[in-house]
């Protein structure tokens, strides 16, 4: 109880800081929607491939990919307010009183979510504008939205949980850049899977970004599977979970430091 | 029972650097306790393990009773803390900061938002209040600091270098806040500080923190007592330490010589009657002298008579291992 009231607070905390610099919102929204405007209409014939049908458009096809990437791209950043905050000393006045841990990690992914969220809902409108058909309806779009929260939410640990760790900028920096191409690349973002070279194929297995994608994929398509909806959510779920253990953990590590 | 009770701390960093090496003291409660030291002393370190932020590597530590390893969570409700620079949340206004740091300890509703504007006003920034902290100044930033430290009533307030980068005029306002925090809400003090004035005006009690240990302890007064007599300050030409040495080994009714680069510092009952001893016997043994001067012991001297240097040369040492 206590830690969701606390989480409460800390989400009120950025939240507010969001509402404020609203801006943010569209830094990290940049890259995605001109990779979804250029992508979707240079390769706009793809749709005749085999594997695209059921998307309706290529730009409907991409839309998965470009939101679970934004979701990764924003939220891989979340860890360098925690930086700030570390240099300012706010974290260490949060850790010599009664907060819990977990609040102060959960209350950033709160927020992430909601950047996540908005940032989806524009991708979605702009894919709509411009063409795509998205064929599973609202609820298949509620369900890409979870699962790109959910990614959000468990890359905002990790960065946090790096960000603990290193504290920082430049490691962070580069770590998240290390990361974001190379799972962007490794997934079926682009490219139905049965396109993909067997080997990416398999590493895009084990890709989280690629479950966000497939499932939001599945969800939006014409003939939605829910199975591989859940069994992409559930992955993700479990990821977010654990990467929060460690980032909580991480706490010790730079208590341990100071 | 003790404020706090700090009983052979021990704390080390990797590369071997030692913070604290045995450091000890107790601290009445009610009270303003100062501990005095340079930069790299580890003052900061001891108050990093009595408010739970550090964990000692040996010894142990307790604040109102309650050990701060085992029991870190309770000692978290009994203390209020301004770290060294600022905690405030610049993005937010000073309501916000006070009122989360209040939800922090579990208040909320109407008794919070009393509680946080009246800290506010207290702390003069009433007016300032609903602005985002960023426009504050570093005083205004440090006392929404300390209004924030006191929200949930704490019996112990930590203030690590409450007064660094502040200009003198609102350290003295500091100044005038926190000793009406001890004398009027009875709150124990423990500030650290390598401001010698800063120790001298505020803190009942002291102890000289060098190299991770105390190496002296009590109130300013007893320990310029200590010293007894006058300082003799003495700025020569030229460096000459063994000249010097020679030179006063000798003269009655002085005492405790050092000499740091071309300043020579040395005690005696009556300064002034030992001033044109000591410049003839300087004088005997060639060394010219720029200039000399008697005063009452500070804790400058304090600080020498302890530590075997001066508080610069300790400063200035300290900043050279941090390179």
């Amino acid at each position: 109880m206590t830690t969701v009231r606390h989480t409460l607070y800390m989400a009120i905390r950025h939240l507010r800081e969001l509402w404020r610099q609203p801006w943010f919102v569209a830094v990290t929204l940049v890259q995605p929607v001109i990779w979804l405007l250029l992508f979707g209409t240079l390769f706009k014939k793809v749709i005749e491939i085999p594997g695209f049908h059921a998307h309706g458009s290529y730009i409907g096809f991409l839309v998965p990919g470009v939101v679970a990437m934004s979701a990764l791209f924003s939220s891989g950043w979340s860890g360098m307010a925690l930086i700030e905050d570390l240099n300012k000393g706010v974290t260490d006045r949060f850790l010599v009183s009664p907060v819990r841990r977990e609040a102060l990690i959960l209350g950033r992914l709160v927020k992430e979510a909601v950047v996540v969220l908005i940032q989806s809902v524009i991708i979605v409108v702009l894919a709509l504008l411009v063409g795509a058909t998205l064929p599973g309806g609202v609820v298949g779009v509620a369900a890409l939205l979870a699962v790109a929260a959910i990614l959000g939410g468990a890359f905002g640990a990790l960065s946090n949980g790096f960000a603990l760790i290193a504290r920082q900028e430049e490691a962070l920096i580069g770590a998240v850049q290390f990361v974001l191409l190379p799972l962007t690349f490794m997934s079926s973002a682009f490219l139905a899977s049965n396109l993909i070279p067997h080997r990416i194929r398999v590493i895009s297995d084990f890709n989280p970004l690629n479950w966000a994608v497939v499932a939001g994929r599945a969800a939006t398509s014409t003939n939605v599977d829910w199975g591989t909806v859940a069994s992409r959510a559930g992955f993700l779920a479990a990821l977010m979970a654990l990467c929060l253990a460690f980032a909580t953990r991480a706490f010790r590590a730079y208590q341990r430091s100071v | 029972m003790h404020a706090i009770e700090a009983t052979n701390l021990v704390k080390k960093y990797p590369k071997d650097v030692t913070a604290l090496d045995g450091l000890s003291f107790a601290v009445e409660q009610g009270t303003v306790f100062g501990l005095l030291g340079p930069n790299g002393a580890g003052k900061s370190t001891t108050v990093k393990i009595l408010t739970t932020l550090a964990t000692p590597d040996s010894g142990h530590a307790r604040v109102m009773g309650i050990d701060v390893t085992n029991q870190p969570d309770r000692v978290r409700r009994t203390i209020g803390v301004v770290t060294q620079g600022s905690g405030v949340d610049v993005q937010a206004t000073g309501r916000e900061n006070v009122r989360l740091q209040g939800q922090l300890y579990g208040m909320g509703g109407t008794p919070l938002e009393r509680r946080a504007s009246e800290l506010l006003d207290q702390f003069g920034l009433a007016d300032a209040a609903d602005r985002i902290a960023k426009g504050y100044s570093g005083g205004m930033q440090r006392r929404l600091d300390i209004a924030m430290a006191l929200v949930h009533d704490p019996r112990v307030l930590f203030l690590d270098e409450p007064s660094t980068g502040l200009d003198p005029e609102v350290r003295a306002q500091m100044w005038d806040e926190i000793r009406r925090l001890s004398s009027d809400r009875g709150i124990t003090v423990l500030l650290t500080t390598h401001y010698l004035e800063e120790a001298d005006q505020l803190a009942s009690r002291l102890a000289i923190v060098d190299r991770g240990k105390v190496v002296g302890e009590g109130t300013p007064d007893e320990l310029k007592r200590e010293l007894r007599g006058d300082a003799i300050q003495v700025e020569l030409a030229a460096e000459s330490n063994g000249a010097v040495h020679a030179a006063l080994e000798r003269v009655d009714g002085v005492r405790d010589v050092t000499v740091t680069g071309r300043a020579l510092r040395a005690r005696a009952e009556d300064g002034g009657r030992a001033v044109p001893v000591v410049l003839q016997a300087l004088e005997a043994h060639g060394v010219t002298v720029a200039s000399v001067r008697v005063a009452r012991p500070s804790l400058d001297d304090v600080y020498l008579r302890f530590t075997g240097r001066t508080f610069d040369a300790a400063e200035a040492e300290a900043a050279e291992v941090k390179q």
